[in-house]
Protein backbone atom coordinates (compact mmCIF):
# COMPACT_ATOMS: atom_id res chain seq x y z
CA UNK A 1 0.00 0.00 0.00
CA UNK A 2 0.98 3.29 -0.79
CA UNK A 3 1.46 5.39 2.07
CA UNK A 4 -0.93 8.23 2.25
CA UNK A 5 0.09 11.70 2.54
CA UNK A 6 -3.35 12.91 2.84
CA UNK A 7 -3.70 15.11 5.67
CA UNK A 8 -6.49 18.46 6.84
CA UNK A 9 -5.31 22.01 5.66
CA UNK A 10 -5.39 22.79 9.94
CA UNK A 11 -2.71 19.97 10.05
CA UNK A 12 -0.94 20.57 7.19
CA UNK A 13 -0.56 24.17 8.24
CA UNK A 14 0.41 24.10 12.13
CA UNK A 15 3.07 20.70 11.11
CA UNK A 16 4.54 22.06 8.37
CA UNK A 17 4.50 25.93 8.48
CA UNK A 18 6.37 26.90 10.92
CA UNK A 19 7.29 30.23 12.64
CA UNK A 20 10.40 32.52 10.71
CA UNK A 21 9.45 29.90 7.41
CA UNK A 22 10.28 31.47 3.93
CA UNK A 23 6.86 30.33 2.22
CA UNK A 24 6.22 29.91 -1.88
CA UNK A 25 2.62 30.96 -1.79
CA UNK A 26 0.77 32.29 -4.92
CA UNK A 27 3.86 30.98 -7.89
CA UNK A 28 1.22 30.73 -10.66
CA UNK A 29 0.59 35.18 -10.74
CA UNK A 30 -3.06 35.64 -11.25
CA UNK A 31 -4.20 32.05 -11.22
CA UNK A 32 -4.48 28.78 -8.29
CA UNK A 33 -3.46 31.34 -5.60
CA UNK A 34 -4.01 28.89 -1.94
CA UNK A 35 -5.80 31.33 -0.63
CA UNK A 36 -7.61 28.65 1.87
CA UNK A 37 -3.77 28.12 2.88
CA UNK A 38 -3.38 32.03 3.80
CA UNK A 39 -6.36 32.13 5.77
CA UNK A 40 -5.51 29.03 8.01
CA UNK A 41 -1.94 30.74 8.76
CA UNK A 42 -4.28 33.55 10.21
CA UNK A 43 -6.27 31.48 11.97
CA UNK A 44 -3.45 29.31 13.39
CA UNK A 45 -1.62 32.92 14.02
CA UNK A 46 2.20 32.00 12.28
CA UNK A 47 4.22 34.66 12.36
CA UNK A 48 7.50 35.92 10.74
CA UNK A 49 7.06 34.32 7.53
CA UNK A 50 9.03 35.39 4.50
CA UNK A 51 6.60 35.43 1.74
CA UNK A 52 7.91 34.75 -1.78
CA UNK A 53 6.26 34.57 -4.79
CA UNK A 54 6.32 36.49 -8.17
CA UNK A 55 2.70 38.29 -8.26
CA UNK A 56 0.15 36.42 -5.73
CA UNK A 57 -2.74 39.14 -5.97
CA UNK A 58 -4.29 40.40 -2.42
CA UNK A 59 -2.93 37.30 -0.99
CA UNK A 60 0.51 39.27 0.41
CA UNK A 61 -1.69 41.95 1.28
CA UNK A 62 -3.94 39.82 3.87
CA UNK A 63 -0.81 37.94 5.24
CA UNK A 64 0.68 41.47 5.86
CA UNK A 65 -2.60 43.21 7.91
CA UNK A 66 -2.67 40.27 9.62
CA UNK A 67 0.42 40.95 11.08
CA UNK A 68 1.66 37.55 9.94
CA UNK A 69 4.84 38.69 7.73
CA UNK A 70 8.15 39.63 8.65
CA UNK A 71 9.35 40.25 4.89
CA UNK A 72 8.74 39.66 1.06
CA UNK A 73 10.37 38.85 -2.03
CA UNK A 74 8.73 39.37 -4.59
CA UNK A 75 7.98 41.43 -7.76
CA UNK A 76 4.83 42.52 -7.47
CA UNK A 77 2.30 43.14 -4.27
CA UNK A 78 -1.46 45.16 -4.45
CA UNK A 79 -4.44 43.90 -5.92
CA UNK A 80 -4.10 43.23 -9.52
CA UNK A 81 -7.56 44.44 -11.51
CA UNK A 82 -8.66 47.12 -8.84
CA UNK A 83 -5.51 48.74 -7.65
CA UNK A 84 -2.52 49.07 -4.71
CA UNK A 85 -2.77 47.33 -1.69
CA UNK A 86 -4.08 49.29 1.20
CA UNK A 87 -1.95 46.68 3.76
CA UNK A 88 1.12 46.71 2.01
CA UNK A 89 1.16 50.41 1.89
CA UNK A 90 0.32 50.81 5.79
CA UNK A 91 3.00 48.57 6.06
CA UNK A 92 5.82 50.22 4.98
CA UNK A 93 4.51 54.01 4.77
CA UNK A 94 3.45 53.88 8.56
CA UNK A 95 4.53 50.67 10.09
CA UNK A 96 1.12 48.99 10.48
CA UNK A 97 1.00 46.53 12.07
CA UNK A 98 4.42 46.37 11.31
CA UNK A 99 7.27 47.47 9.05
CA UNK A 100 8.05 44.72 6.70
CA UNK A 101 11.02 44.16 4.95
CA UNK A 102 10.87 43.85 1.10
CA UNK A 103 13.57 42.09 -1.21
CA UNK A 104 12.30 43.77 -4.53
CA UNK A 105 12.50 41.25 -7.67
CA UNK A 106 11.21 41.20 -11.33
CA UNK A 107 9.39 38.50 -12.09
CA UNK A 108 12.09 37.31 -14.26
CA UNK A 109 15.02 37.53 -11.43
CA UNK A 110 12.50 35.90 -9.26
CA UNK A 111 12.16 33.20 -11.63
CA UNK A 112 16.02 33.07 -11.54
CA UNK A 113 16.24 32.42 -8.13
CA UNK A 114 14.08 29.72 -7.71
CA UNK A 115 15.06 28.30 -10.55
CA UNK A 116 18.79 28.76 -9.30
CA UNK A 117 17.94 27.00 -6.20
CA UNK A 118 15.49 23.97 -8.21
CA UNK A 119 18.91 23.28 -10.00
CA UNK A 120 21.91 23.14 -6.89
CA UNK A 121 22.88 26.54 -8.36
CA UNK A 122 24.22 29.46 -6.27
CA UNK A 123 23.12 32.32 -8.99
CA UNK A 124 21.87 32.34 -12.50
CA UNK A 125 23.26 35.71 -14.77
CA UNK A 126 20.85 37.42 -16.51
CA UNK A 127 21.10 40.84 -18.83
CA UNK A 128 16.94 41.65 -17.05
CA UNK A 129 17.67 44.46 -14.47
CA UNK A 130 20.49 46.45 -15.58
CA UNK A 131 20.09 49.84 -15.42
CA UNK A 132 17.40 49.43 -12.74
CA UNK A 133 17.20 50.68 -8.94
CA UNK A 134 16.37 47.17 -8.60
CA UNK A 135 20.22 46.46 -8.12
CA UNK A 136 20.38 49.12 -5.12
CA UNK A 137 16.89 48.50 -2.82
CA UNK A 138 18.25 44.96 -3.22
CA UNK A 139 21.72 44.58 -2.54
CA UNK A 140 21.97 40.52 -3.26
CA UNK A 141 21.86 40.89 -6.69
CA UNK A 142 25.60 40.83 -7.88
CA UNK A 143 26.94 42.65 -11.40
CA UNK A 144 29.76 41.24 -12.96
CA UNK A 145 31.70 41.98 -16.08
CA UNK A 146 33.13 38.87 -18.12
CA UNK A 147 34.90 40.57 -21.26
CA UNK A 148 32.37 43.07 -22.59
CA UNK A 149 29.43 41.34 -21.51
CA UNK A 150 27.60 42.92 -18.04
CA UNK A 151 25.43 40.54 -16.38
CA UNK A 152 23.41 40.48 -13.20
CA UNK A 153 23.77 37.60 -10.96
CA UNK A 154 20.41 36.48 -9.45
CA UNK A 155 20.81 34.41 -5.96
CA UNK A 156 19.35 31.08 -5.66
CA UNK A 157 16.55 30.89 -3.36
CA UNK A 158 15.35 27.54 -1.64
CA UNK A 159 12.27 28.35 0.60
CA UNK A 160 11.18 26.28 3.67
CA UNK A 161 7.82 25.57 1.86
CA UNK A 162 5.89 25.84 -1.50
CA UNK A 163 1.84 25.43 -1.15
CA UNK A 164 0.77 24.59 -4.11
CA UNK A 165 -2.57 24.35 -5.89
CA UNK A 166 -3.27 21.69 -8.28
CA UNK A 167 -6.70 20.28 -10.10
CA UNK A 168 -6.12 16.70 -8.62
CA UNK A 169 -3.58 14.41 -7.24
CA UNK A 170 -3.27 11.03 -5.50
CA UNK A 171 -3.03 9.88 -2.22
CA UNK A 172 0.94 10.31 -2.44
CA UNK A 173 1.07 13.83 -3.93
CA UNK A 174 1.61 12.57 -7.51
CA UNK A 175 -0.83 15.51 -9.26
CA UNK A 176 -1.91 16.81 -12.89
CA UNK A 177 -1.77 20.50 -13.36
CA UNK A 178 -2.97 22.38 -16.09
CA UNK A 179 -3.21 26.09 -17.67
CA UNK A 180 -0.35 28.71 -17.33
CA UNK A 181 2.53 27.52 -14.60
CA UNK A 182 4.36 30.63 -14.11
CA UNK A 183 6.56 29.83 -11.36
CA UNK A 184 4.97 26.18 -10.20
CA UNK A 185 8.00 24.14 -11.04
CA UNK A 186 10.90 26.46 -10.13
CA UNK A 187 8.79 26.39 -6.27
CA UNK A 188 7.86 22.84 -6.38
CA UNK A 189 11.77 21.92 -7.23
CA UNK A 190 13.70 24.42 -5.05
CA UNK A 191 11.79 24.22 -1.49
CA UNK A 192 12.03 21.68 1.03
CA UNK A 193 8.40 20.70 1.57
CA UNK A 194 5.56 21.19 -0.65
CA UNK A 195 2.12 21.39 0.51
CA UNK A 196 -0.05 20.55 -2.26
CA UNK A 197 -4.00 21.70 -2.43
CA UNK A 198 -6.27 19.65 -4.78
CA UNK A 199 -9.15 20.21 -6.00
CA UNK A 200 -9.66 16.23 -6.46
CA UNK A 201 -8.23 12.98 -4.80
CA UNK A 202 -8.07 10.48 -7.48
CA UNK A 203 -7.05 6.92 -8.12
CA UNK A 204 -2.73 6.76 -8.75
CA UNK A 205 -3.66 5.24 -12.29
CA UNK A 206 -5.54 8.58 -13.34
CA UNK A 207 -2.04 10.46 -12.76
CA UNK A 208 -0.27 7.47 -14.21
CA UNK A 209 -2.31 7.57 -17.30
CA UNK A 210 -0.82 11.10 -18.40
CA UNK A 211 2.68 11.68 -16.68
CA UNK A 212 3.03 14.25 -18.68
CA UNK A 213 0.97 16.96 -17.35
CA UNK A 214 2.56 15.95 -13.42
CA UNK A 215 4.74 19.14 -13.14
CA UNK A 216 6.50 17.87 -9.78
CA UNK A 217 7.27 14.24 -8.72
CA UNK A 218 5.29 13.14 -5.90
CA UNK A 219 8.34 11.61 -3.50
CA UNK A 220 8.95 15.59 -3.76
CA UNK A 221 5.35 16.40 -1.94
CA UNK A 222 5.46 16.57 1.93
CA UNK A 223 1.34 16.46 2.69
CA UNK A 224 -1.80 16.66 0.04
CA UNK A 225 -4.73 18.42 1.34
CA UNK A 226 -8.27 17.35 -0.38
CA UNK A 227 -9.57 21.27 -0.13
CA UNK A 228 -12.26 21.66 -3.07
CA UNK A 229 -12.61 25.70 -3.56
CA UNK A 230 -8.75 26.48 -2.22
CA UNK A 231 -7.78 29.33 -4.65
CA UNK A 232 -11.19 31.01 -4.23
CA UNK A 233 -11.30 34.28 -4.94
CA UNK A 234 -8.49 33.35 -7.68
CA UNK A 235 -9.27 30.99 -10.53
CA UNK A 236 -8.81 27.34 -11.47
CA UNK A 237 -9.13 26.28 -15.21
CA UNK A 238 -11.54 23.66 -15.68
CA UNK A 239 -13.07 23.80 -12.26
CA UNK A 240 -13.98 27.91 -11.28
CA UNK A 241 -13.75 31.33 -12.70
CA UNK A 242 -12.35 34.35 -10.93
CA UNK A 243 -14.63 36.03 -8.59
CA UNK A 244 -13.77 39.79 -9.80
CA UNK A 245 -16.26 41.22 -7.71
CA UNK A 246 -14.39 39.76 -4.46
CA UNK A 247 -11.27 41.61 -5.53
CA UNK A 248 -13.23 44.96 -5.75
CA UNK A 249 -14.48 44.73 -2.43
CA UNK A 250 -11.64 44.36 -0.90
CA UNK A 251 -9.92 47.16 -2.74
CA UNK A 252 -12.81 49.28 -1.42
CA UNK A 253 -13.08 47.91 2.43
CA UNK A 254 -9.64 47.89 3.22
CA UNK A 255 -8.88 51.47 2.32
CA UNK A 256 -8.97 52.47 5.87
CA UNK A 257 -7.37 49.74 8.63
CA UNK A 258 -11.03 49.71 10.33
CA UNK A 259 -12.62 48.53 7.04
CA UNK A 260 -9.81 45.56 7.12
CA UNK A 261 -10.18 44.44 10.72
CA UNK A 262 -13.69 44.28 10.00
CA UNK A 263 -12.82 42.26 6.35
CA UNK A 264 -10.66 40.09 7.92
CA UNK A 265 -12.96 39.10 11.02
CA UNK A 266 -15.40 38.54 8.16
CA UNK A 267 -13.66 35.91 5.78
CA UNK A 268 -11.30 35.20 7.99
CA UNK A 269 -11.39 35.31 11.76
CA UNK A 270 -14.27 34.30 12.68
CA UNK A 271 -14.75 31.27 10.46
CA UNK A 272 -12.73 28.03 11.86
CA UNK A 273 -12.65 26.46 8.51
CA UNK A 274 -12.35 26.44 4.63
CA UNK A 275 -15.73 24.21 4.78
CA UNK A 276 -17.18 27.34 6.61
CA UNK A 277 -15.90 29.76 4.05
CA UNK A 278 -17.43 28.15 0.75
CA UNK A 279 -20.57 28.14 3.21
CA UNK A 280 -20.67 31.81 3.68
CA UNK A 281 -19.59 31.84 0.20
CA UNK A 282 -22.83 30.19 -1.01
CA UNK A 283 -24.63 30.55 -3.92
CA UNK A 284 -21.46 33.24 -4.58
CA UNK A 285 -18.76 30.11 -5.48
CA UNK A 286 -21.95 28.21 -6.89
CA UNK A 287 -22.21 30.73 -9.85
CA UNK A 288 -18.50 31.00 -10.48
CA UNK A 289 -18.15 27.17 -11.26
CA UNK A 290 -17.72 26.10 -14.77
CA UNK A 291 -20.70 24.53 -16.48
CA UNK A 292 -19.47 23.74 -19.50
CA UNK A 293 -16.95 21.30 -20.16
CA UNK A 294 -14.04 22.17 -22.55
CA UNK A 295 -11.58 18.49 -22.89
CA UNK A 296 -8.51 18.49 -24.61
CA UNK A 297 -8.28 15.67 -27.00
CA UNK A 298 -6.52 12.27 -25.36
CA UNK A 299 -2.66 11.67 -25.89
CA UNK A 300 -1.86 7.99 -26.65
CA UNK A 301 1.03 6.71 -24.30
CA UNK A 302 0.41 2.97 -26.38
CA UNK A 303 3.83 0.83 -26.09
CA UNK A 304 2.75 -2.34 -27.70
CA UNK B 1 -19.05 58.39 -33.63
CA UNK B 2 -18.26 59.60 -29.66
CA UNK B 3 -15.57 57.43 -28.37
CA UNK B 4 -13.45 57.47 -24.65
CA UNK B 5 -9.88 58.96 -23.79
CA UNK B 6 -9.62 55.39 -23.02
CA UNK B 7 -10.94 54.13 -26.24
CA UNK B 8 -8.64 56.30 -27.96
CA UNK B 9 -5.65 55.36 -25.94
CA UNK B 10 -6.01 51.82 -26.86
CA UNK B 11 -6.80 52.38 -30.33
CA UNK B 12 -3.26 54.11 -30.29
CA UNK B 13 -1.69 51.19 -28.95
CA UNK B 14 -3.18 48.94 -31.03
CA UNK B 15 -1.51 50.90 -33.85
CA UNK B 16 1.96 50.26 -32.93
CA UNK B 17 1.64 46.43 -33.13
CA UNK B 18 2.58 45.54 -36.56
CA UNK B 19 1.66 42.77 -38.33
CA UNK B 20 3.70 39.34 -37.53
CA UNK B 21 5.12 40.83 -34.66
CA UNK B 22 5.53 38.96 -31.47
CA UNK B 23 3.61 41.36 -28.65
CA UNK B 24 4.57 41.04 -24.73
CA UNK B 25 1.07 41.71 -23.51
CA UNK B 26 0.60 44.04 -20.62
CA UNK B 27 -2.47 44.27 -17.88
CA UNK B 28 -5.31 46.60 -18.02
CA UNK B 29 -5.63 48.66 -21.79
CA UNK B 30 -2.71 46.90 -23.52
CA UNK B 31 -4.73 43.51 -23.17
CA UNK B 32 -7.52 45.29 -24.83
CA UNK B 33 -5.00 46.97 -27.51
CA UNK B 34 -3.98 43.22 -28.48
CA UNK B 35 -7.54 42.06 -29.21
CA UNK B 36 -7.94 45.27 -31.40
CA UNK B 37 -4.66 44.25 -33.34
CA UNK B 38 -5.47 41.27 -33.64
CA UNK B 39 -8.99 41.45 -35.48
CA UNK B 40 -7.72 44.63 -37.24
CA UNK B 41 -4.27 45.14 -38.93
CA UNK B 42 -1.99 42.38 -37.09
CA UNK B 43 -4.05 39.39 -37.55
CA UNK B 44 -0.42 37.13 -37.30
CA UNK B 45 0.21 38.75 -34.53
CA UNK B 46 1.69 36.75 -31.00
CA UNK B 47 0.35 37.56 -27.81
CA UNK B 48 2.88 36.88 -25.24
CA UNK B 49 1.18 36.79 -21.07
CA UNK B 50 4.17 36.86 -18.12
CA UNK B 51 2.11 34.73 -16.42
CA UNK B 52 3.01 31.61 -18.80
CA UNK B 53 0.33 31.80 -22.00
CA UNK B 54 1.49 32.43 -25.20
CA UNK B 55 -1.92 32.97 -27.69
CA UNK B 56 -2.34 33.60 -31.28
CA UNK B 57 -5.96 34.27 -31.37
CA UNK B 58 -7.37 36.66 -28.75
CA UNK B 59 -9.57 35.21 -25.83
CA UNK B 60 -13.33 34.86 -26.62
CA UNK B 61 -14.47 36.71 -23.64
CA UNK B 62 -13.10 39.78 -21.51
CA UNK B 63 -9.92 39.56 -19.16
CA UNK B 64 -9.78 41.16 -15.86
CA UNK B 65 -6.34 39.66 -15.33
CA UNK B 66 -4.24 37.61 -17.69
CA UNK B 67 -3.99 34.70 -15.64
CA UNK B 68 -8.29 34.06 -15.99
CA UNK B 69 -9.45 30.77 -17.46
CA UNK B 70 -11.02 32.40 -20.41
CA UNK B 71 -6.82 32.93 -21.76
CA UNK B 72 -5.81 29.21 -21.30
CA UNK B 73 -8.53 27.97 -23.29
CA UNK B 74 -7.61 28.41 -26.72
CA UNK B 75 -4.00 29.06 -26.06
CA UNK B 76 -1.01 28.18 -28.42
CA UNK B 77 1.02 28.07 -25.55
CA UNK B 78 0.76 27.17 -21.95
CA UNK B 79 4.39 27.24 -20.06
CA UNK B 80 6.03 29.04 -17.48
CA UNK B 81 7.11 32.70 -16.87
CA UNK B 82 10.36 31.60 -17.28
CA UNK B 83 10.45 30.59 -20.85
CA UNK B 84 8.75 33.36 -22.08
CA UNK B 85 11.61 35.25 -20.39
CA UNK B 86 13.81 33.31 -21.90
CA UNK B 87 12.79 34.13 -25.21
CA UNK B 88 12.55 37.61 -24.90
CA UNK B 89 16.66 37.89 -23.52
CA UNK B 90 17.26 36.56 -26.92
CA UNK B 91 15.69 39.08 -28.26
CA UNK B 92 12.27 37.63 -29.88
CA UNK B 93 9.69 40.21 -28.51
CA UNK B 94 9.01 43.01 -30.87
CA UNK B 95 7.26 45.04 -28.32
CA UNK B 96 6.00 45.19 -25.01
CA UNK B 97 3.69 47.48 -22.84
CA UNK B 98 3.94 48.26 -19.48
CA UNK B 99 2.47 51.11 -17.15
CA UNK B 100 3.75 53.24 -14.45
CA UNK B 101 3.17 55.63 -11.61
CA UNK B 102 5.90 58.14 -12.91
CA UNK B 103 7.86 58.56 -16.11
CA UNK B 104 10.86 60.88 -16.59
CA UNK B 105 11.71 62.70 -19.78
CA UNK B 106 13.88 59.85 -20.49
CA UNK B 107 11.09 57.23 -20.51
CA UNK B 108 12.60 55.92 -17.32
CA UNK B 109 9.28 54.51 -15.22
CA UNK B 110 8.64 53.94 -11.81
CA UNK B 111 6.46 51.70 -10.17
CA UNK B 112 8.47 51.16 -6.81
CA UNK B 113 8.66 53.97 -4.47
CA UNK B 114 7.50 57.63 -3.98
CA UNK B 115 10.26 59.14 -2.55
CA UNK B 116 13.29 57.58 -0.78
CA UNK B 117 12.96 53.88 -0.73
CA UNK B 118 14.42 53.26 2.44
CA UNK B 119 11.34 55.35 3.76
CA UNK B 120 9.35 56.09 1.20
CA UNK B 121 6.41 58.25 0.71
CA UNK B 122 4.21 55.67 -1.05
CA UNK B 123 4.75 52.22 -1.43
CA UNK B 124 3.79 50.79 -5.15
CA UNK B 125 3.24 47.59 -5.85
CA UNK B 126 6.98 46.91 -8.21
CA UNK B 127 8.13 45.99 -10.72
CA UNK B 128 6.01 42.82 -12.06
CA UNK B 129 7.20 41.76 -14.82
CA UNK B 130 7.87 45.64 -16.18
CA UNK B 131 11.60 45.53 -15.78
CA UNK B 132 12.33 42.80 -17.58
CA UNK B 133 10.38 44.69 -20.60
CA UNK B 134 11.97 47.37 -20.24
CA UNK B 135 15.28 45.72 -20.30
CA UNK B 136 14.82 42.96 -23.45
CA UNK B 137 12.19 43.95 -25.68
CA UNK B 138 13.12 45.88 -28.90
CA UNK B 139 10.36 48.18 -28.70
CA UNK B 140 8.85 49.44 -24.96
CA UNK B 141 5.87 51.59 -25.03
CA UNK B 142 4.35 52.91 -21.87
CA UNK B 143 0.34 53.68 -21.12
CA UNK B 144 0.32 56.32 -18.21
CA UNK B 145 -2.79 59.22 -17.53
CA UNK B 146 -0.63 62.59 -18.51
CA UNK B 147 -0.44 64.77 -15.45
CA UNK B 148 2.23 66.87 -13.47
CA UNK B 149 3.12 64.51 -10.98
CA UNK B 150 3.29 61.49 -12.74
CA UNK B 151 5.38 63.23 -15.72
CA UNK B 152 9.01 64.18 -13.95
CA UNK B 153 11.95 65.39 -15.13
CA UNK B 154 13.81 62.59 -13.19
CA UNK B 155 11.91 59.69 -11.50
CA UNK B 156 14.08 59.41 -8.15
CA UNK B 157 13.50 55.33 -8.60
CA UNK B 158 14.50 53.38 -11.80
CA UNK B 159 12.07 50.17 -12.00
CA UNK B 160 12.26 50.04 -15.76
CA UNK B 161 14.35 51.95 -17.53
CA UNK B 162 14.35 53.47 -20.93
CA UNK B 163 17.07 55.59 -21.55
CA UNK B 164 18.61 56.21 -18.56
CA UNK B 165 20.52 59.40 -18.42
CA UNK B 166 20.57 59.82 -22.36
CA UNK B 167 22.35 58.83 -25.76
CA UNK B 168 24.66 56.01 -25.03
CA UNK B 169 23.19 55.10 -21.44
CA UNK B 170 21.82 51.86 -22.39
CA UNK B 171 25.14 50.33 -24.61
CA UNK B 172 26.95 51.65 -21.29
CA UNK B 173 25.03 50.43 -18.98
CA UNK B 174 24.97 46.43 -20.93
CA UNK B 175 21.78 46.44 -22.30
CA UNK B 176 21.24 44.69 -25.33
CA UNK B 177 18.61 46.38 -26.85
CA UNK B 178 15.61 48.67 -26.62
CA UNK B 179 14.60 51.83 -25.39
CA UNK B 180 11.23 53.19 -24.83
CA UNK B 181 9.55 54.54 -28.48
CA UNK B 182 5.99 55.55 -27.31
CA UNK B 183 4.28 56.99 -24.35
CA UNK B 184 0.46 57.01 -24.80
CA UNK B 185 -1.31 59.48 -22.81
CA UNK B 186 -4.83 60.87 -22.19
CA UNK B 187 -3.27 63.67 -23.78
CA UNK B 188 -1.15 62.47 -26.98
CA UNK B 189 1.35 60.42 -27.91
CA UNK B 190 5.04 61.25 -26.87
CA UNK B 191 8.35 59.98 -28.58
CA UNK B 192 11.93 59.66 -28.05
CA UNK B 193 14.11 62.70 -29.90
CA UNK B 194 16.15 60.64 -32.31
CA UNK B 195 19.19 62.79 -31.10
CA UNK B 196 18.56 63.62 -27.27
CA UNK B 197 16.46 60.98 -26.55
CA UNK B 198 14.52 62.95 -24.64
CA UNK B 199 10.55 62.93 -25.27
CA UNK B 200 8.36 65.39 -27.17
CA UNK B 201 5.38 65.38 -28.20
CA UNK B 202 4.43 63.59 -31.52
CA UNK B 203 0.61 63.89 -31.66
CA UNK B 204 -1.90 65.51 -29.81
CA UNK B 205 -4.94 63.92 -29.00
CA UNK B 206 -8.36 65.60 -30.47
CA UNK B 207 -9.91 68.42 -28.50
CA UNK B 208 -6.49 68.81 -26.17
CA UNK B 209 -4.10 72.11 -26.26
CA UNK B 210 -0.42 72.54 -26.77
CA UNK B 211 -1.00 74.06 -23.34
CA UNK B 212 -2.56 71.38 -21.76
CA UNK B 213 0.44 69.57 -22.37
CA UNK B 214 3.02 72.12 -20.92
CA UNK B 215 0.70 72.23 -17.93
CA UNK B 216 0.76 68.58 -16.78
CA UNK B 217 4.52 67.96 -17.81
CA UNK B 218 6.89 68.12 -15.24
CA UNK B 219 9.83 68.68 -17.17
CA UNK B 220 9.98 72.08 -20.28
CA UNK B 221 8.23 69.79 -22.94
CA UNK B 222 8.96 70.19 -26.25
CA UNK B 223 7.05 69.63 -29.50
CA UNK B 224 8.33 67.61 -32.60
CA UNK B 225 8.05 69.78 -35.91
CA UNK B 226 5.61 67.65 -37.58
CA UNK B 227 3.56 67.40 -34.51
CA UNK B 228 0.40 66.63 -35.77
CA UNK B 229 -3.36 65.48 -34.46
CA UNK B 230 -3.60 61.86 -33.23
CA UNK B 231 -6.30 60.20 -35.50
CA UNK B 232 -9.52 59.56 -33.29
CA UNK B 233 -10.49 55.83 -33.29
CA UNK B 234 -12.42 55.12 -36.47
CA UNK B 235 -15.38 53.46 -36.50
CA UNK B 236 -14.33 49.97 -37.26
CA UNK B 237 -12.32 50.22 -34.31
CA UNK B 238 -14.35 51.05 -31.84
CA UNK B 239 -16.73 48.23 -33.56
CA UNK B 240 -14.06 45.67 -32.17
CA UNK B 241 -12.91 47.48 -29.44
CA UNK B 242 -16.37 47.76 -27.59
CA UNK B 243 -17.34 43.66 -29.16
CA UNK B 244 -14.43 42.84 -26.60
CA UNK B 245 -15.46 45.36 -23.66
CA UNK B 246 -19.06 45.66 -24.02
CA UNK B 247 -19.78 47.32 -20.62
CA UNK B 248 -16.52 49.52 -21.38
CA UNK B 249 -14.67 48.54 -18.10
CA UNK B 250 -11.52 48.98 -18.72
CA UNK B 251 -12.29 51.90 -21.18
CA UNK B 252 -14.91 53.71 -19.75
CA UNK B 253 -14.56 53.99 -15.68
CA UNK B 254 -12.26 56.50 -14.18
CA UNK B 255 -8.51 55.69 -14.35
CA UNK B 256 -8.60 56.37 -10.70
CA UNK B 257 -7.91 52.65 -9.23
CA UNK B 258 -4.45 53.31 -11.40
CA UNK B 259 -3.61 56.55 -10.43
CA UNK B 260 -1.31 57.18 -7.51
CA UNK B 261 -2.81 58.23 -4.12
CA UNK B 262 -2.49 61.41 -2.97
Amino acid sequence: MPSSKIMSLEDAVSRHIQNGDSVVMGACLESMIPFAAAYEIVRQKKKDLTLIAPISDILFDILIGAGRARKIIAAWSGNVSAGLGYNYRRSIEQGIPHRIEVEDHSNFSLGLALLAGSMGVPFLPTRSLLGTDLLKSNPRFHVQSLGEETLVYVPSLNPDVAILGVQRSDIEGNAHFWGNLGLFQEAGMSSRKVILLAEEIVPKEVIASDPNRVMIPGFKVTAVVHCPGFAHPSPVPGYYKRDHDFFTEYHRETKKLEGFKNWLNTWVISINSHNEYLARLGQRFEKLKVKEPLFAAPVNYAYR
Amino acid sequence: MEYTTEELMVVAAAREIRDSEIVFVGMRLPMLAFCVAKRLHAPNAIGFFECGIVRDEPPEELLYTMGDPANIAGASWCTSTNNLMFLMQQGLIDIGFIGGAEIDQYGNVNTSYLGDYTSPKVKLPGSGGAADIACLSNRLMVIMPHEKRRLVKNVNYITSPGYGTGPGWRQETGLPRGGIKALITNLGILRADKVTKVLIVDTIHPGISKEQIIENTGWDIQFSPDCSETPPPTEEELEVLRSIDPKGFWTKRQTSEVKTPQ
